[in-house]
């Protein structure tokens, strides 16, 4: 089980220094710091004591927090598909470049796919008696645990959008998709408070720790959203077209 | 073209930030007053339902991030030198009015999701939340007025 947990940490570390150091042009030590944070988020997650406290809901959504929201923050602002692209021969390159604007990943990369992703898989593990059926087996555990991470990480990087990938929406409908995966998140944590799923202790407390916890996160990768509006060249064009007093 | 009469796409732009800014401020305020410093309102009451529980994600949702959007627009707002004091606390006074007149009409007295206070008489308290709400939102309205006539083609220099 923790082998397969520091699989999961370590081979992607070891890919992306790699890819560093194979990068074409300098690449910002701040990338490779949250790739390697965000690696240190689901190794938090998934081994020691928030790990070993199966039926405790305050441990499993201080875990879950970090496996579907901080983690995937941190893994978007590391920008690996960006570093591949610079890592790779240009044939290669050019081939996943091509890849990542066929339909299937356009589809799957658009905010509100990825974000209906993120909450129908979230709903599905509360909702039904997947969550009590996974405190049981290490196994399922594992598997879910993988599966948190990854569709919060396409939502994360679909709303954001700082990797090259598919098509890029505007601004407006990224923030809308956010809310509207705040929304599902909000709801459901409220959903878990009023009717707590069976076999679980400190329900209150870990859905009050799911909401409040998801409105951080989220507000922050909002503020990441429309910090990038602002300083969009296009943006500040704008801005400093407007900002000429007009001649008389 | 002067800083405090912004021109028409930059004033609608200054409306939507001052709207959004002031759609989160009420919801915040309601959160931190009412939710954490008077323990009047709860994160759940067991009365209110599956309808209460998702108009309150939404609510949540939506006021964080008008309030985060509301900042980023008045930020740009500022760059390209159009903000204009009156017109953007009067959008901001109609929004926060508007949703809390909202809020006390239909979500506590149509929908009955919840109340302002448990285990009192509401007469009062409802008078107060509706009337505060319509004062605010009167007060913006006001203001916008003032926004308008003083930047109106025509109107005396200030």
């Amino acid at each position: 089980m923790t082998q397969a947990v520091w699989t999961l940490v370590l081979v992607p570390a070891a890919l992306y220094l790699a890819g560093v150091a194979r990068s074409r042009s300098p690449w910002p030590v701040g990338r490779t710091a949250a790739w390697l944070a965000g690696l240190g988020c689901l190794a938090v997650a998934l081994t020691g004591p928030l790990a070993a406290t199966h039926g405790d809901l305050r441990a499993h959504m201080a875990a879950h927090l970090l496996l579907g929201m901080v983690a995937p923050v941190l893994l978007v602002l590391a920008r690996p598909s960006t570093l591949l692209l610079r890592a790779l021969p240009a044939p290669a390159a050019r081939r996943v470049s091509r890849g990542l604007r066929t339909a299937p990943v356009r589809v799957l990369t658009d905010p509100f796919v990825a974000t209906g992703l993120n909450a129908a898989g979230l709903w599905l593990l509360y909702g039904t008696g997947l969550l009590t059926a996974m405190l049981h087996s290490p196994g399922l555990h594992l598997l879910v645990s993988v599966h948190v991470l990854l569709t919060g990480w396409l939502a994360t990087a679909a709303v954001l959008a700082l990797d090259p990938i598919g098509h890029r929406r505007g601004v407006v409908a990224r923030a809308v998709a956010l809310a509207a995966g705040a929304a599902a998140h909000d709801v459901l944590a409220k959903a878990l408070y009023a009717a707590p799923p069976a076999g679980v202790t400190g329900a209150e407390a870990g859905a009050q720790l799911m909401y409040h916890g998801g409105t951080v996160v989220h507000v922050l990768v909002a503020a990441l959203l429309w910090r990038q509006w602002y300083r969009s060249r296009a943006t500040v064009r704008d801005a400093e077209r407007a900002a000429l007093p007009t001649p008389a | 073209m002067t800083a405090a009469d912004p021109g028409r796409p930059d004033r609608r732009r200054l409306l939507v930030s001052g709207l959004l800014f002031g759609l989160g401020a009420a919801g915040a305020i309601d959160e931190i007053v009412f939710h954490q410093l008077l323990h009047w309102h709860h994160f759940y009451d067991r009365a209110s339902g599956a309808a209460g529980l998702v108009s309150d994600g939404l609510l949540h949702a939506a006021t964080w991030s008008a309030t985060v959007a509301g900042l980023a627009l008045l930020a740009d707002v500022r760059r390209r030198r159009s903000f204009a004091a009156d017109t953007w606390w009067g959008a901001v006074l109609v929004a926060a009015g508007a949703f809390q007149v909202w809020d006390g009409v239909v979500h506590h007295k149509l929908l009955r999701l919840h109340q302002v206070r448990y285990g009192v008489d509401l007469t009062g308290y409802d008078l107060a939340w509706i009337g505060a709400g319509a004062l605010v939102l009167v007060a913006g309205v006001l203001l916008l007025r003032r926004a308008r006539t003083r930047s109106a083609p025509g109107a005396p220099a200030p």
